[in-house]
This record gives structure tokens, C-alpha cells and sequence, in this order.
């Protein structure tokens, strides 16, 4: 993985501060082409890695990215899912049998075989699977070799001790995409506590690490000791706390911690992109 | 059902999950396969088997009267979800049936537990902004932004609805941060895509301490990502805006809470909310467990999102509709 990931949040208007920005980040990028523009100042600040949600919108910027082969040659996605809104939608519209059949390729009941028998028998992994499958057809031709789970699923599997279900998609991911999976957390510790015990060797582990303790469940000494003493690949995003830190400090914190391997961080302008990179350089550098 | 709920109290250290009732097949058979709790498709049945201290109520409104008054005579605490009852006839008797059997009891109104919210409260409480006399209390959100869609929530006999599902959280954030809404003016509910319930609710109110404002909801504007709650309080010294993400307070003069200062001032959730042990969704979900788990040790006192509170919520929520012009 590379030092620094860029992440979606800011296009889809997902603010953790303020619902004003939220909807100024709606308004600004209407067009695909200005979340285009935006991943080429990501990129001419050396940063070649998209990690972005399954939102219906990505699908158009994949067809972008497929077409310019040159360009973006150098460029990897690392998918994020399930986009959970659009379930969740379609839940209340069409009820889990709809949704099903919305959402898995093929006629779900009809001609797709798997499908059918995997909801007869109540094969939830297989389901599963194929809404993986669902969800990756976007990102045809294009390198993803991280697939995430979303923290929204991850957590509630992690509450509801699905252990099983955990594995079944590190286990599907690394066999069907050649791909390593990841996980999303705001709960570190107690995820990777189960992950490890699932027999799941060094994962990776994406989960809001910051100086301010925010979204750090259990709190930030524990983060703290678990990135010290145990062994998987840490991701730190949230690092700027919603911007309750100032961003030299935010970033002083996390590259001064022991065992992260990436820093995930999202942001509109090419000011703060710059800002946030030469940040993370300047920090690694003086270590 | 409230799978949320369900994996809140699961990951909780100090609660024992004994049983799951749900009547999705589906749902209660992927439980029952991939988590280690107890499934029944019989509520009453799981009461005599696993013979819980506590039970979590997330079931459609109209069944919440029964299975609470079953739970509180067989001496079990209940957190039911909001609203409370389908009316405040309803509920009049569970609020006095859990106080004289001495149940814990707690309605899962979360904005209470969302930090900005409580600033606003103690803000407030503390009469920095002096004599209020207006307020706006908001909610938008995309739940219904096209026709078809129906489900128990496009049923008015059954709880569904803007006013009751979605304005009660509103409602009930005026009642705690101000005063309890006893009179109401006017009120305007609009369908906008469903055919038999409300979208949106406009309302002119009045609370028992004589302050007066408005409330202005709508479930049907797609322009939000999710659902976002406002409220903006003027009062003589100054003003509050506030959603669960941000507060800005306008103070003229002194005395300022600490930290404060004259003119603009701005709080994030980011500073203001308390770390859980497990977060799922928004830190507020799980404190307002926490909470409820702290009142069955006996550790808080029972007081915040009470059956009692709640129940003023649904007195509310029957003003506004009974008001509608």
C-alpha cells in the first residue's frame, strides 16, 4: 500500500462537522469532471490511490479512468463496500427478496442457478458473494488489489459476533479478486482482537487514528498500546478529527506513531491536498 | 427489528443478550446461523425461557402498548423505541404502571445523547442567552422522495408518517432543551408523495413557559444525504444554532459559559461528545445503551428519555395533528 491514500467523503458530501459544508461539497461536485480534476491534483501531489465507496457516481468516474489507459496506468482503487445508503434504500422500498433481486446480476430467481439455490438454502455467505461480485462490476479492468468492508457492516458484524462472516469475506476477496481485503473499523482493538482469533494473520485495518481521541472506541491510549504491540497494517484516517486539530499537528501525531503503514485523507481544494501531503513527507522525513 | 440495537448490546460488556424475537424469517435465521444468541419467533415464549431483567422494544408502533404493558407486569425494565405510543391515551397508564412497579424505563429519543444538543441544554439552562422568546426547531431528510413505498410506515393507524416517525425527534429535542409543547396555533401536514400520511409538518407552538416558535420537518428532500436536525433558539443576550454536528452561539454580553466569549462562537461534536467503548453509526446510539444498562446498576438515575418524557412527546405530537388547518 502506498504512504498516503486519497479518499471520497468530500465528493459525496459526507461532512463530520458541518451540515452546511456538507451541502457547499454537493453543490461543487455536481459534475463528474470536478471529481476528476480533483484526483489529478491528487495525483500531481504524488498520491496514486483512490479508496472510495461503491456509490452509484464511481462507476462513472471507473469509465473515465478505463478509458485513459495512459494516464491513469500508475492509478489503483481500492473499493469500499457495501455503498450501505443504497441497500438500505432499496430495503425499505423493496424488502430483502427484492433488494436481492435488484441488486445481484443475472436473474436472481431465473437463469442464475447460484443465486437461486444460495436463497433457497438459505446460503448467506453465498449471497454474499454474490453482492461482492455485484458491487465489483464497476471496477472491471482496473486495479484493486485492496478490497474493503465498510465500517457500517464491520461494526455491526463485529457486535452481533459474526465472526464467520468476517473470514468469509477475507477468505472470498483474496480468492475470487487476487486482492487482500480490508476492514473498516471505529473499533479497532476489539476487531482486531477477533479478527486474529479467526486465525486471520496481519490484516489490514483501516480506523480513525488522531491526536483529538475521536471516534477512537475504548479510547486512545488503548489505539495507542494496540498499534505498539500487535501485528496487522494500519490504516489512519480521520487523522485531521473533523478539524478539531490544527492539520501540522494532526499529521505530526499520526506519522510519529509506531506501525502505520498508510494515511488516508480526502479534500476538495488542491491547497489542502498539497498542504496534507507535504505535511505527511516533511513529518516521515525528520523520523 | 433493531439490528443496531442488537449489535450495540452484543458488543456491551456488561450485558448478556438471552433472546432475539423477530418475525423475519429471513433475518432471525441468518441470527441464528452466524451469532451465538438465543432466536424465538414468539415474544411471550422467549419471556419464559430466557427470563431477561431488560428488554430492548424495536418493533412497528402499534404493537409498542402490548408488549410493554406485558412486560412491566411481569416485572421486567423496558427501552422502548420512540415514538412512545400510537396516542397519549396509549401511554398514560404504562408511564404510571412502570412508576409504581419501580421499572427502569427509557424511550430511545438518541438526539439527547448527541454532544452539540447537550451544549445547547446547559447553554440554556444556565440563561447565557437571557429571556428566550422564539425558536425553530428543523428536520429534513430523503426517507420517502418518491409515490409507492408501502410499509407499516405509510400507515397512519399504525405509527407511520412525518409527524410521528420523524418530527417526533424534534418534537421531543423542544420539549427537553426548552419546555414541553402545551399549545399549538397552527399546523399545516403535507403529503407530498405518500397517499395516506404526512411528508412534511409546519407548525406554529406554543410551550408551557409561554415561549412560542415554529416547527418545520420535511421527510421528502432528497438535497440531504441523511437525516439532519436543527434548532435555532433567540433569546434577549443572544442565539443558538445548532445540529448534531455543529453549534454556533451568539453571545452580546457577559456572564459567557467558560470557554466562551462575546459575539460568534463555534462547537464541534468532535469536541463535545464522550468516547464509548463501541460505536456503531453515531456515538449516540451506544451511550443512550450505555445509559439505560448505568440505570438498571443503579448508577444514573433514571431520568433522561423517561417513559414520563416521552410521553409529553406523544401529548405533542396529538396537539400538532389536532391543529391542522
Amino acid at each position: 500500500m502506498e504512504r498516503i491514500l486519497f479518499g471520497d467523503n468530500q465528493f459525496f458530501a459526507v461532512n463530520h462537522i458541518s451540515d452546511e459544508k456538507s451541502m457547499a461539497q454537493s453543490i461543487k461536485f455536481k459534475e463528474d469532471s470536478a471529481i476528476i480534476k480533483t484526483l489529478d491534483y491528487a495525483m500531481e501531489a504524488g498520491v496514486n490511490t483512490f479508496m472510495c465507496t461503491t456509490h452509484d457516481r464511481i462507476a462513472n468516474i471507473c469509465e473515465i479512468i478505463r478509458n485513459n489507459p495512459e494516464k491513469y496506468k500508475d492509478f489503483k482503487i481500492f473499493p469500499c463496500m457495501p455503498y450501505a445508503h443504497k441497500y438500505a434504500n432499496a430495503v425499505t422500498e423493496l424488502g430483502i427478496t427484492g433488494t436481492l433481486k435488484q441488486y445481484v446480476p443475472g436473474n436472481f430467481f431465473g437463469s442464475l442457478f447460484k443465486g437461486g439455490v444460495a436463497f433457497l438454502s438459505k446460503d448467506y455467505l453465498k449471497i454474499m458473494e454474490l453482492l461482492i461480485d455485484a458491487e465489483m462490476k464497476m471496477f472491471k479492468g482496473i486495479q484493486t488489489p485492496v478490497i474493503f468492508l465498510q465500517n457500517v457492516i464491520t461494526d455491526m458484524l463485529l457486535g452481533l459476533g459474526m465472526k464467520d462472516v468476517l473470514i468469509a469475506f477475507h477468505q472470498y476477496v483474496e480468492k475470487k479478486y487476487d486482492a487482500e481485503a480490508g476492514f473498516i473499523t471505529m473499533n479497532l482493538p476489539k476487531l482486531l482482537e477477533v479478527l486474529e482469533s479467526g486465525g486471520i494473520r496481519n490484516p489490514i485495518i483501516c480506523s480513525s487514528i488522531n491526536k483529538a481521541g475521536f471516534r477512537m472506541s475504548g479510547g486512545k491510549a488503548l489505539y495507542e498500546e494496540t498499534l505498539k504491540t500487535k501485528k496487522f497494517r494500519a490504516i489512519a484516517m480521520q487523522v485531521l478529527a473533523g478539524g478539531a486539530v490544527s492539520p501540522k499537528e494532526a499529521i505530526e501525531y499520526v506519522c510519529k506513531l509506531p506501525n502505520i503503514e498508510s494515511i488516508l485523507f480526502g479534500a476538495s481544494s488542491r491547497t489542502n491536498i498539497n498542504e496534507t501531503t507535504s505535511l505527511i513527507h516533511q513529518f516521515d522525513a525528520a523520523k | 427489528m433493531g439490528i443496531s440495537h442488537l449489535a450495540i448490546l452484543g458488543a456491551h460488556p456488561d450485558v448478556q443478550v438471552v433472546g432475539v424475537c423477530d418475525t423475519s424469517k429471513m433475518m432471525l435465521d441468518a441470527i441464528e446461523k452466524y451469532s451465538s444468541f438465543p432466536c424465538f419467533t414468539d415474544y411471550k415464549k422467549m419471556l419464559q425461557d430466557a427470563k431477561p431483567d431488560a428488554v430492548l422494544v424495536a418493533v412497528p408502533t402499534k404493537f409498542h402498548a402490548a408488549i410493554v404493558e406485558e412486560l412491566l407486569n411481569q416485572n421486567i425494565h423496558v427501552f422502548a423505541e420512540k415514538p412512545f405510543c400510537l396516542n397519549p391515551e396509549q401511554g398514560a397508564p404504562l408511564v404510571a404502571l412502570a412508576k409504581q412497579k419501580g421499572l427502569v424505563n427509557q424511550v430511545g429519543y438518541h438526539n439527547k445523547f448527541v454532544g452539540t444538543f447537550q451544549e445547547v441544554k446547559r447553554i440554556i439552562d444556565g440563561g447565557y442567552i437571557g429571556e428566550v422568546y422564539h425558536f425553530l426547531g428543523q428536520a429534513y431528510g430523503p426517507v420517502v422522495v418518491k409515490a409507492k413505498q408501502d410499509t407499516w410506515r405509510s400507515n397512519p393507524e399504525e405509527g407511520g408518517g412525518c409527524l410521528m416517525d420523524y418530527a417526533s425527534h424534534v418534537i421531543d429535542l423542544i420539549n427537553y432543551i426548552l419546555a414541553p409543547i402545551t399549545e399549538v396555533k397552527a399546523t399545516i401536514l403535507k403529503s407530498i408523495f405518500s397517499k395516506d400520511v404526512d411528508d412534511a409538518v409546519y407548525s406554529m407552538l406554543q410551550l408551557s413557559n409561554k415561549v412560542t416558535g415554529v416547527l418545520s420537518v420535511n421527510w421528502s428532500d432528497e438535497t440531504f444525504r441523511k437525516m439532519s436536525t436543527s434548532i435555532s433558539i433567540n433569546g434577549k443576550k443572544g442565539k443558538i444554532v445548532s445540529d448534531a454536528n455543529e453549534l454556533k452561539v451568539y453571545f452580546k454580553e457577559e456572564p459567557f459559559p467558560e470557554g466562551y466569549s462575546k459575539g460568534w462562537n463555534i462547537r464541534h461534536v468532535t469536541d463535545l461528545t464522550p468516547e464509548v467503548d463501541y460505536y456503531l453509526r453515531g456515538e449516540e446510539y451506544s451511550a443512550q445503551i450505555d445509559y439505560f444498562v448505568k440505570t438498571l446498576q443503579g448508577k444514573v438515575p433514571n431520568s433522561i428519555n423517561s417513559f414520563e418524557s416521552a410521553w409529553l412527546t406523544d401529548k405533542a405530537i396529538s396537539l400538532i395533528r389536532k391543529e391542522q388547518r
